[in-house]
């Protein structure tokens, strides 16, 4: 057991052989535990270890009591060789090939090895997370087509869209099979936006990866700094003062309210009804004016930092309650609309079995019936005693529309609980210059979902590895999912918006 | 054929041309306040056209005539329509054309070109839009053919300006139930064909949702400003049918200026009011599911073909 900022939570680690990995992780599995992050690890010869090796973590998680159990696997650096987990679980087969990559680790026994994060173009051989990468190669000539499935039958086609779209979004390619107006066959083509930026937080100082943590996905700055913030206190075993914690837990709601309730307006506005549209933007704006009285950013940057949060300001409950009135107002006309309520209604159902098998996270779980919340699983302090997790068991658009208005209720709920328990001001722990090598994990429950960090310290004192993994990650595989069977092309930006994904979180 | 009654029709023509984009604007502008919005000025659609004109016209080597001559088509059926319809007076110089069975296939023959110019380019969403636009108006032109002949049937003529001429002589008969009847079908269909909420949406920049947005993607430059400025003439054609058929006063009956002048403004308020409505009642209403589109129009069908009915029954 590691040394641990919250006595509460249980901490393991366990070196395991790959023969033995995947007896320990259906082990694990089996007890409830939750696969939550893989990261791969390019190690140098140590003391301990003489030869250069690729360690690979898969972090596993189960709650409450908060627990985190560790599998560490180290592969010869010659030849890397990963039994894969992906026939046992879907996740896990995701992130191998992220770490095949990445690494060039060689997995065996995957079902769909094919490449996922590094595009065609990109030379076989080259392995950018490797110590001895180098620079980026030039482009090759294609060197193996994507492997879009082709649905063939009569009357079948394929609309490609993207990536560049008629709109201002993030860029991802989507390629539909489609009979007349049905969707067959949905396949998406992410990691347009990969920046390396995991590459990105080595060698700096843990307090330099704040201002890397807030830009991984621009909507969730509070939620990927936070668990990044955690990641580095429980390298560290520093526990920040209690009005820090307030705080944090403040920041992380003022950042989930004004996500969902731009959520609510832009489904309406998929359906053409604009006038919701219009004026969620105007109470996402009231939001955003707050957020910039509270922290001086309007998205919430520059708060928190390992070790503690500031405020400059806290605004009066009464106005949160206001504006949880408007949302109630707007959320009101759009159901009394009977062609909206007939647009979400049975909308690109995501079954309760599939959301648990792809493991999915956030409100797209909560929709399906998933009971998943990293606040009450994970909970970073005591602040969230009073939580209500709603769940829904529908899992279409409708569903993921109530669940947004569900949570926003009770996001008010808990911040008007938790401005009575701070006030304004900078709380800081004394935070010592760390030597490592050390690791942490931080778990947070962003606006999407669960964000998950782990980071290890070198013996610098600088961050030698930092894995981050958005909910979107888990996410983007329920979208063709849902859309498989009898969703129609056009109902297709609807049912993207109410999964509402990231692509810069995904992508990294 | 008069000089002046070919005046006339230029004279409906430049005005209409000039106008359209006007309400375009004001429509868009009227929706931006009731949603609490500023909107951009009743002038930005000309402001887009003249930018769009301004710019160089590029063409997807992978397109052949269609796609070059189908915003000239479109634009000129929209305009020799917007010629033909009795918006000024009833004595128009194409009056011996101003037929309803002309009208509708001018009308029919810009769609069927923009469908074809939607597949020429070969993309995925050109063709989607123009399998969607066909689907549409497969039931929506029918609907227009039968709603309007269930008003020639109590004038004994499909002449426009003489349905028109009727319904002046005869005030009683614009409230008749065969009227109403037409009008609530023709209503319906003009939503579908000026690609309007519930059926297609405007302003939208969801690709996979488009109706007719989604066949003039390929379009860019001079080529687009053309078949903006034809869905904008259409608009205003629609509208302007469905005003003069069934409320028709104000509309002069001779070919002198200070008439024609009075019935500028008569129609110019009857658009003015029929297309802020339209924009008013949009806000209050969604884009219903593809498939239910066919539903709204085979009901707007049955209300013409009721209305067909009701005009030989009760006549």
């Amino acid at each position: 057991m590691t040394g641990s900022a919250n006595p509460d939570r249980v901490e393991w680690t366990m070196d395991t052989a790959a023969f033995d990995l995947r007896d320990r992780f259906m082990h694990l599995t089996s007890s409830g535990y939750r696969l939550a992050l893989v990261a791969a690890h390019h190690d140098l010869p140590d003391g301990d270890h003489p030869e250069a090796s690729i360690r690979v973590v898969y972090v596993m998680v189960a709650g409450p009591p908060d627990t985190r159990i560790e599998l560490h696997v180290r592969l010869p650096i010659d030849d890397p060789v990963l039994p894969s987990l992906a026939e046992v679980s879907f996740p896990a087969g995701r992130f191998e090939r992220e770490i095949q990559d990445l690494f060039g680790v060689r997995v065996v026994g995957h079902h769909q090895p094919a490449r996922l994060v590094l595009h065609q173009h990109w030379p076989i051989g080259w392995y950018p997370m490797r110590h001895d990468a180098g620079p980026p190669p030039a482009f090759d000539n294609e060197t193996e087509s994507y492997p879009f499935l082709t649905v063939d039958g009569p009357g079948v086609y394929e609309i490609p869209v993207g990536p560049i779209h008629a709109g201002i979004i993030e860029p991802g390619h989507f390629r539909f099979s489609v009979v007349g107006e049905t969707i067959l066959n949905m396949k998406a083509r992410l990691w347009f936006v990969h920046k390396g930026i995991e590459r990105l937080f080595q060698d700096r100082h843990p307090a330099d990866g704040v201002e890397l943590a807030e830009r991984i996905s621009g909507d969730s700055a509070v939620g990927h700094n936070l668990a990044f913030c955690l990641a580095v206190e429980d390298a560290a075993a520093c526990t920040p003062p209690a009005e820090a914690q307030v705080i944090r837990a403040l920041l992380l709601e003022f950042e989930r309210l004004y996500n969902h309730v731009t959520d609510l307006g832009a489904m309406g506005n998929d359906v053409g009804f604009g006038i919701a549209h219009a004026h969620t933007m105007r109470i996402r704006e009231q939001l955003l004016r707050l957020n910039a009285r509270i922290t001086g950013h309007r998205l919430l940057r520059g708060s928190i930092v390992p070790g503690g949060a500031r405020a400059h300001w806290l605004p009066d409950p009464a106005t949160l309650c206001e504006i949880g009135d408007d949302v109630h107002q707007v959320v009101d006309i759009m159901m009394a609309n009977a062609t909206v309520v007939d647009r979400f209604t049975g909308t690109a159902v995501l079954a309760n079995a599939d959301a648990a098998q792809i493991g999915t996270l956030g409100y797209v779980a909560r929709a399906s019936g998933l009971h998943v919340d990293a606040r009450r699983e994970h909970a970073f302090a005591n602040v969230y005693e009073n939580l209500t997790v709603a769940t829904l068991t529908d899992g279409d658009v409708m569903a993921r529309f109530n669940i947004r208005v569900a949570e926003i209720d009770s996001s008010i709920q808990l911040v008007t609980e938790l401005l009575q328990r701070t006030s304004p001001g900078e709380y800081r722990s004394h935070f010592d210059a760390l030597d490592g090598p050390r690791h942490g994990v931080g778990l947070v429950e962003g606006w999407r979902g669960t964000i998950a960090h782990r980071l290890e310290i070198s013996a610098a004192g600088t961050l030698s590895r930092v894995k981050v993994v958005d909910p979107s990650f888990f996410n983007w595989p329920a979208l063709p999912v849902a859309l498989a069977g009898d969703t129609i092309v056009p109902d297709f930006p609807l049912a993207n918006k109410s999964f509402n994904l990231s692509y810069a979180g995904n992508d990294l | 054929m008069s000089a002046t009654g070919i005046a006339v029709a230029m004279l409906q023509v430049v005005l209409t041309i000039a106008a359209a984009p006007l309400l375009v604007g004001m429509m868009r502008l009227v929706r931006a306040r009731l949603e609490g919005r500023v909107g951009a000025p009743i002038r930005q659609p000309w402001r887009d056209l003249r930018k769009l004109l301004r710019k160089e016209r590029m063409v997807s080597a992978n397109t052949g005539w269609v796609f070059s001559i189908a915003p000239l088509v479109l634009l000129a059926s929209a305009a020799l329509v917007a010629g033909i319809v009795p918006f000024l007076s009833t004595r128009s110089a194409l009056d011996q054309v101003g037929d309803l069975f002309a009208v509708v296939y001018l009308l029919l023959l810009g769609t069927v070109f923009l469908s074809l110019a939607g597949l020429d380019a070969g993309t995925a969403f050109g063709g989607m839009g123009a399998s969607r636009e066909m689907t549409i108006a497969a039931i929506a032109e029918p609907t227009v053919l039968v709603a309007i002949f269930a008003l020639s049937v109590s004038t004994g003529s499909s002449n426009l300006g003489a349905i028109v001429a009727a319904t002046l002589a005869h005030p009683s008969t614009a409230a008749s139930p065969e009227s109403l009847l037409a009008f609530a079908a023709l209503a319906v269909v003009t939503i579908a064909e000026t690609g309007r909420i519930p059926v297609d949406n405007p302003a939208t920049h969801l690709e996979l949702t488009m109706i007719h947005e989604a066949m003039i993607l390929e379009y860019s430059g001079p080529d687009l400003a053309m078949v903006e400025l034809a869905a904008h003439l259409r608009l205003v054609v629609f509208l302007g049918l469905l005003a003069n058929l069934f409320v028709p006063w104000g509309i002069a009956t001779t070919v002198q200026p200070l008439h024609l002048a009075a019935a500028a403004a008569a129609v110019a308020i009857k658009l003015v009011a029929l297309a802020a409505t339209i924009a008013a009642i949009e806000v209050f209403i969604a884009k219903v599911r593809l498939f239910r589109v066919p539903e709204l129009l085979a009901a707007s069908f049955v209300l013409a073909f009721l209305a067909v009915t009701a005009s030989f029954f009760l006549a």
